[in-house]
């Protein structure tokens, strides 16, 4: 048993537990310390990622391959960033304790264990080490009614995903004979024993997994999740959860369920579709920036979605850039959404912006960077990801997706265009308070990101390229 | 032959004190039910060779969850008569919703193939040298300790969830802060009236205890308290 593979989880739940003790401990506010001896913990953690060795550990049930070190990292950067973005507003809002760093941290882990998990067992229950901490956190504003409603509905509904899931995971081990994803492709190679009772069973999974992505059809929660939770944890669950959850579908859908790829293409076909159309048309008439988020990723992942319909070694690469991509996209807007503050209140709507571009031009120009990368014109990083995933599917002709995915993101530019409308056109109002230090740092740090990625794109694309010889040899 | 019989009463009075759980009219009567139905469970673990089982069944189960549920049951007191008025609006399609499912998933398990070793697999689970609770044991510690490990954290989590979501540090809550205990003097509490022989007791003789010294109050704040900065 080689469980030094798992160290850097080991280190960050011993962390964890480490930062709650002194969180209950310490006399006074602790909410500081805890947050930045989280994110140290996280920066530990990553450093540790790098260091590590590849193979499977705990029987198989562990694995560290170039997936799980790409996705572990960006998962790790968006907590950290996440954790940062939250200092000052969760001041404002009153709601500074120091267990939400730690909420963020074990979910972080549940999610490190997603993308590691090499069995059945091991990815429900680092899916649910990251949703019971995501809940919560949802619901973390408790004296607010509109969090405290978001924290139920996502827990109501995340409790039935969860539970189609593991009914889909019942059928697949019984059908399979294995728990392990190893056993279940061997099973799956002779097409005659997939019988319809393993295909229930992936349909099943699917469903678990698509609404954990929040895709649709199983989308429903998400612009109210999004809308009701603190904005911080708004940007935690656009970007850190997103990722582990995709990585997870692709690796789910090709590695166990790779020899079963014509049973399933054409329903993550049509749920990509569906994604990609509802993220485009139901984002033109929202008012609210974060209900407009809530769609815009929601679309967003439609197109991850064609990158795990292609089912092939281009298709996971697309994946995983386009996830890289996305991160810092969604996580530098959250930046400025929580920079908008009128005289100590938090404003949410698109009109709030008005007149931006001349009270507050730096901010206006790193919205600027996002919307159009997120609208995907180059040379901006948003255009690097879409270009890969439609990429990946005309290789793998899959036409329809590829056309479809260029007129929904023409569609969608509308919306991102008039954000920047907003900004630089519209009669200014007054000027928003002076933004925190911090927000500064990750929209200046995301900023630069999607701007420069097309200078230096290779140490990414040859990641994404070397985690997709995990699954295809 | 023995065996045999134990195994149909412990089998026939499980199944009919599960069905008395359900359609017990006074909850109290469920919970003694279900309480009825583990013993049964247990003894047919016993019967299967799964002593261990058997006792976390008595033990965790019995002493514990159903104690819980007998006090929530009390405690709580909720109208079962009023949860139970939708059941006959909604039974027909419920039970047709069911039998739907039932159906599809005859036709689901319709096509399963069975591994040709399964009848043996299933008569011997364990090897017959290893004790029961020594291959649970190495089940859960030896090869499955990630996931067993991963399952207390999950544990943790839903702790800390129930902590930070409905635990409020009240200023009304009145706790025991021994060190202000310790530290109340007399001069706080008594006080010598003089009184009067054959004279009634004056009804100035009736006093309410001073008023703690504030200083004691603030520090005092800080005493047991897990959450900070909640008041605002």
């Amino acid at each position: 048993m080689n469980w030094f593979l798992s160290l850097p989880e080991i280190v960050l739940a011993l962390s964890g537990m480490g930062i709650l003790l002194l969180g209950v401990v310490k006399r006074g506010d602790a909410t500081q310390i805890c947050s930045m001896l989280t994110i140290a913990a996280l920066v530990l953690c990553a450093v540790l990622i790098v260091g590590n060795s590849f193979g499977p550990a705990f029987e198989g049930q562990f694995l560290a391959d170039p997936i799980s070190v790409f996705a572990k990292l960006l998962i790790l950067a968006a907590s950290a960033f996440s954790v940062l973005l939250s200092l000052d507003f969760n001041e404002r809002a009153h709601i500074a304790r120091f267990e939400f760093p730690v909420l963020v941290l074990f979910a972080t882990l549940g999610m490190m264990m997603m993308v590691s998990a090499g069995n059945m067992m091991s990815l429900y229950l680092g899916l649910e080490l990251q949703s019971l901490s995501i809940y919560v956190l949802a619901a973390f504003a408790r004296d607010d009614l509109r969090s405290a409603e978001a924290g139920l509905k996502y827990f109501v509904l995340g409790a039935l995903a969860s539970g189609l899931l593991l009914y889909g995971i019942s059928l697949v081990y019984g059908f399979s004979g294995s728990m392990d994803f190893v056993g279940i492709a061997h099973a799956l190679a002779d097409p005659a024993s997939v019988s319809p009772g393993v295909i229930v069973g992936i349909v099943f999974v699917i469903t678990g997994l698509a609404f954990k992505v929040a895709a649709v059809p199983f989308h429903m929660w998400t612009p109210d999740v999004y809308e009701g939770a603190p904005t911080p944890v708004t940007a935690f669950f656009g970007t850190a959860p997103k990722v582990a959850a995709m990585v997870l579908f692709a690796r789910v859908m090709m590695g166990p369920f790779g020899h079963a790829l014509g049973q399933w293409q054409t329903l993550i076909e049509t749920i990509s579709i569906a994604s990609m159309i509802l993220g485009a048309l139901a984002a033109i008439g929202q008012t609210n920036i974060k209900r407009l988020m809530a769609y815009s990723s929601i679309g967003h992942m439609g197109y991850v979605l064609i990158g795990i319909a292609c089912g092939n070694a281009a298709g996971l690469r697309s994946v995983l850039i386009y996830l890289a991509v996305y991160v810092f996209m969604f996580l530098g807007t959250f930046a400025v959404i929580l920079a908008m503050r009128r005289r100590g209140e938090a404003v949410e709507t698109i009109a709030d912006l008005a007149g931006l571009g001349r009270n507050d031009p730096a901010l206006a120009l790193a919205m600027t960077v996002f919307m159009f990368s997120m609208a995907g014109i180059p040379p901006l990083s948003g255009f690097f990801g879409k270009l890969y995933v439609f990429l990946a599917a005309v290789q793998s002709g899959l036409w329809g997706l590829a056309v479809i995915g260029v007129l929904t993101s023409v569609v969608g530019a509308f919306y991102y265009l008039r954000i920047i409308k907003v900004m630089y056109f519209d009669e200014p109002g007054s000027a928003f308070d002076r933004r925190a230090p911090s927000l500064s740092v990750v929209a200046a740090a995301t900023g630069i990101f999607t701007t420069f990625f097309f200078l230096l794109p290779a140490p990414v694309l040859n990641a994404a390229q070397a985690a997709a010889k995990v699954l295809f040899g | 032959m023995i065996t045999m019989i134990a195994f149909y009463v412990f089998a026939a009075i499980l199944v009919a004190s599960a069905a008395l759980v359900v359609s017990a009219r006074n909850p109290v009567h469920s919970v003694l039910f279900l309480i009825l139905a583990f013993f049964n469970a247990a003894g047919l673990f016993l019967l299967n060779g799964a002593e261990f089982l058997a006792m976390i069944l008595v033990i965790v189960y019995v002493g514990a969850v159903a104690v819980l549920f007998l006090f929530v049951v009390m405690m709580l007191d909720v109208n079962f008569v009023e949860l139970r008025e939708g059941v006959q609006r909604y039974a027909p399609i419920g039970a047709m919703v069911g039998l739907v499912l039932f159906v599809e998933l005859l036709m689901v398990i319709g096509g399963w193939r069975f591994a040709p070793a399964m009848p043996t697999l299933r008569a011997a689970p364990t090897q017959t040298n290893v004790q029961n609770t020594a291959a649970l044991g190495d089940a859960l510690y030896t090869h499955n300790v990630l996931l067993f490990q991963l399952a207390g954290l999950v544990l943790l989590v839903a702790m800390i969830g129930a902590i930070v979501l409905t635990l409020r540090d009240r200023s009304v809550s009145r706790r025991q802060v021994i060190a202000r205990q310790i530290a109340r003097s007399a001069d706080l509490s008594l006080e010598m009236v003089p009184m009067a022989l054959n004279a009634g007791t004056p009804a100035t003789s009736f006093r309410r205890p001073l008023p703690e010294p504030v200083a004691h109050e603030a520090s005092a704040a800080h005493h047991g308290a897990v959450h900070h900065g909640e008041e605002h």
